[in-house]
């Protein structure tokens, strides 16, 4: 495949978005300007519309080009360290993030880990484990909150809990598939051998569980973000991408809105991406087929 | 050590086997618990595996042949009847790595090189790293798979593949090997050739080898010994000395005492067949 012909369809939808955006855009924010008209008592051409739905402070729907110059200016204009910097929030909001999956991936492989080897832990905990993730977050993400202020926590630790909470789920239930897909004749191999159960684990059942883990752990990374963020929504948080659409929502800043919305996307792509990265590179030296 | 009273004990039975027997099966039995109600998959076996033997189970499937073979191995624990492996009980016999093992499929680990994967055993066993390459290297040539220790599995053919975990059963001091249908996934030309090899391999080790397979000629080219099995229940019908020469090229397939011992064999298979269906 060229070159070319890999990027044509994608540039084909991105375009295909855009102006299906801008034409939501114009059909959204085009009752304001009427109204404000009308209120005047001056009628208004639709090609008089056309350009001010396009640049209203508070737009229904704010316009591509507006989003992307609120993202340039909160991000390349403004100093790392000012409140008004989206980079700061974004920081505030990976590094709960980056915590929440690191406690998530230990907490679930522990959990796998129990699974396979103890008949109490597999016969009693998966049903828990699955009832964890039954409960809305946005339930659950205050209590945690509110519990853990009470006992003098607060900052980060709680929000990267609640990215715990729901990252630990992928890994666990992945894990227990992966340590459990060797095929009985590679036991049984382990078995002629008089392997100890230790030997079994990381000669046998850990390699075998790694491209399970990886899979796992790109759909973790991605939910702990909305972890983090769902952490910062209940709380009055001032600072982090969840403070910030809050902080849009009550003052109307759809503009801002939408820019940490991306912010956050951009962010999952990127942990996504550095998560894929690190699977091909681990199963490239387990000698997987390229 | 050395003196007479450290020698391993006797076996205190009526019918004693020969002390250089390396598997002794006295009236074993074994029988599965399945959701159908029990289902007999060895019944009555008595035999004798002497050391240096080369003894082919060859039978339908269902005759349990490969049942056989995991007892040996203590994959399976039989029900009834006693059997030793180099004079003790099958489990200590595995405890003490006294076997190697060679299943239907390669079972190499996939995120292995061929190396690491032949030398899977030796890191379990506590090998130091000096003596895994020299026996890497030994049973690399053993099998002629000298340059391809740094490959992957999927680089190797299947037959290659068979070869490799056959070098990984050797490649520690194991005097006994069990073989459960190696080349049973190989083509006829391939098998023929690593049929030749294990006999000349065979010949060079000088360890006792009990093969399972379902091809006459196989059975009849390789072995010292023929165990002819038949199924419902699993039992031996036939045990057949073979009087062919420890030496032999591959066409000796066609001479007469060769013919011979294989007829001998599928009358043998027929009578195991003759009163079912």
């Amino acid at each position: 495949m060229t070159a070319r012909e890999k990027i044509l369809p994608v540039l084909t939808i991105l375009a295909a978005l855009l102006a299906l955006w801008y034409a939501a855009a114009v059909f959204l924010n085009a009752p304001f300007e009427r109204d404000t008209a009308a209120r005047a008592g001056t009628t208004i051409t639709f090609s008089e519309i056309l350009p001010r739905t396009m640049a209203q402070a508070r737009p229904v729907l704010p316009a591509p080009h507006q989003v992307l110059a609120e993202l340039w200016d909160t991000t390349i204009n403004k100093p790392v360290t000012s409140k008004r910097s989206l980079v700061y929030h974004a920081w505030i909001t990976l590094s709960a993030t980056l915590v929440g999956f690191g406690l998530g991936t230990l907490l679930g492989i522990t959990l796998a880990v129990g699974t396979v080897h103890n008949r109490a832990m597999d016969r009693s905990l998966m049903p828990w484990i699955i009832a964890s993730q039954t409960i809305p977050i946005l339930a659950i993400a205050p209590m945690i909150i509110v519990v853990l202020n009470a006992i003098g926590i607060s900052g980060l630790l709680p929000k990267a809990l609640i990215s715990t909470y729901l990252s630990f789920f992928p890994i666990a239930v992945g894990m227990v598939k992966g340590l459990r897909s060797p095929e009985q004749i590679q036991l049984d191999l382990m078995r002629t051998y008089n392997a100890s159960s230790s030997q079994l684990f990381w000669k046998l059942r850990w390699p075998a569980s790694m491209p399970y883990l990886f899979t796992s752990l790109k759909v973790a990374v991605a939910i702990a973000l909305v972890g983090a963020i769902v952490g910062e929504l209940p709380t009055g948080a001032v600072a982090g991408l969840g403070a910030r659409l809050l902080a849009g929502s009550y003052y109307g800043q759809t503009v801002q809105i939408w820019s940490a919305l991306f912010m956050a996307a951009g962010l999952a792509a990127v942990l996504v991406l550095i998560v894929g990265a690190a699977h091909s590179a681990v199963l490239r030296r387990m000698g997987a087929r390229p | 050590m050395g003196t007479a009273f450290a020698m391993p004990q006797m076996i205190p039975d009526a019918a004693s086997p020969s002390t250089r027997s390396v598997v002794s099966a006295r009236d074993l039995g074994l029988t599965f618990k399945t959701d159908d109600g029990p289902v007999t998959a060895l019944t009555g076996v008595n035999l004798d595996v002497r050391k240096g033997d080369f003894v082919s189970f060859i039978g339908p499937s269902g005759c349990g042949k490969t049942t056989f073979l995991r007892v040996i191995a203590d994959l399976e624990k039989p029900t009834s009847g006693t059997i030793t492996v180099n004079g003790t009980t099958p489990q200590d016999a595995r405890k003490n790595r006294s076997y190697g093992y060679v299943f239907q499929a390669a079972a190499l680990y996939p995120w292995r090189t061929i190396e690491e994967n032949i030398a899977l055993p030796l890191e379990i066993m506590g090998y130091g790293a000096a003596d895994r390459q020299a026996r890497i290297e030994r049973t690399l040539a053993l099998v002629n798979l000298s340059g391809f220790g740094k490959k992957f599995p999927w680089q190797l053919s299947g037959g290659m593949q068979q070869r490799a975990s056959i070098a990984r059963a050797l490649a520690f001091d194991a005097d006994l090997l069990l073989m459960d249908e190696p080349f049973g996934a190989l083509d006829e030309i391939v098998r023929d050739h690593l049929n030749e090899q294990l006999l000349e391999l065979w010949a060079r080790t000088e360890k006792t080898i009990c093969f399972v397979t379902h091809s006459i000629p196989e059975a009849v080219y390789l072995s010292t010994r023929i165990v002819v099995m038949s199924p419902r229940p699993g039992r031996i019908t036939d045990v057949i000395e073979s009087t062919l020469p420890r030496e032999r090229p591959l066409d000796i397939r066609e001479t007469p005492e060769f013919l011979e011992i294989a007829s001998r064999v599928r009358d043998g298979l027929r009578a195991g067949h003759s009163y079912d269906e």
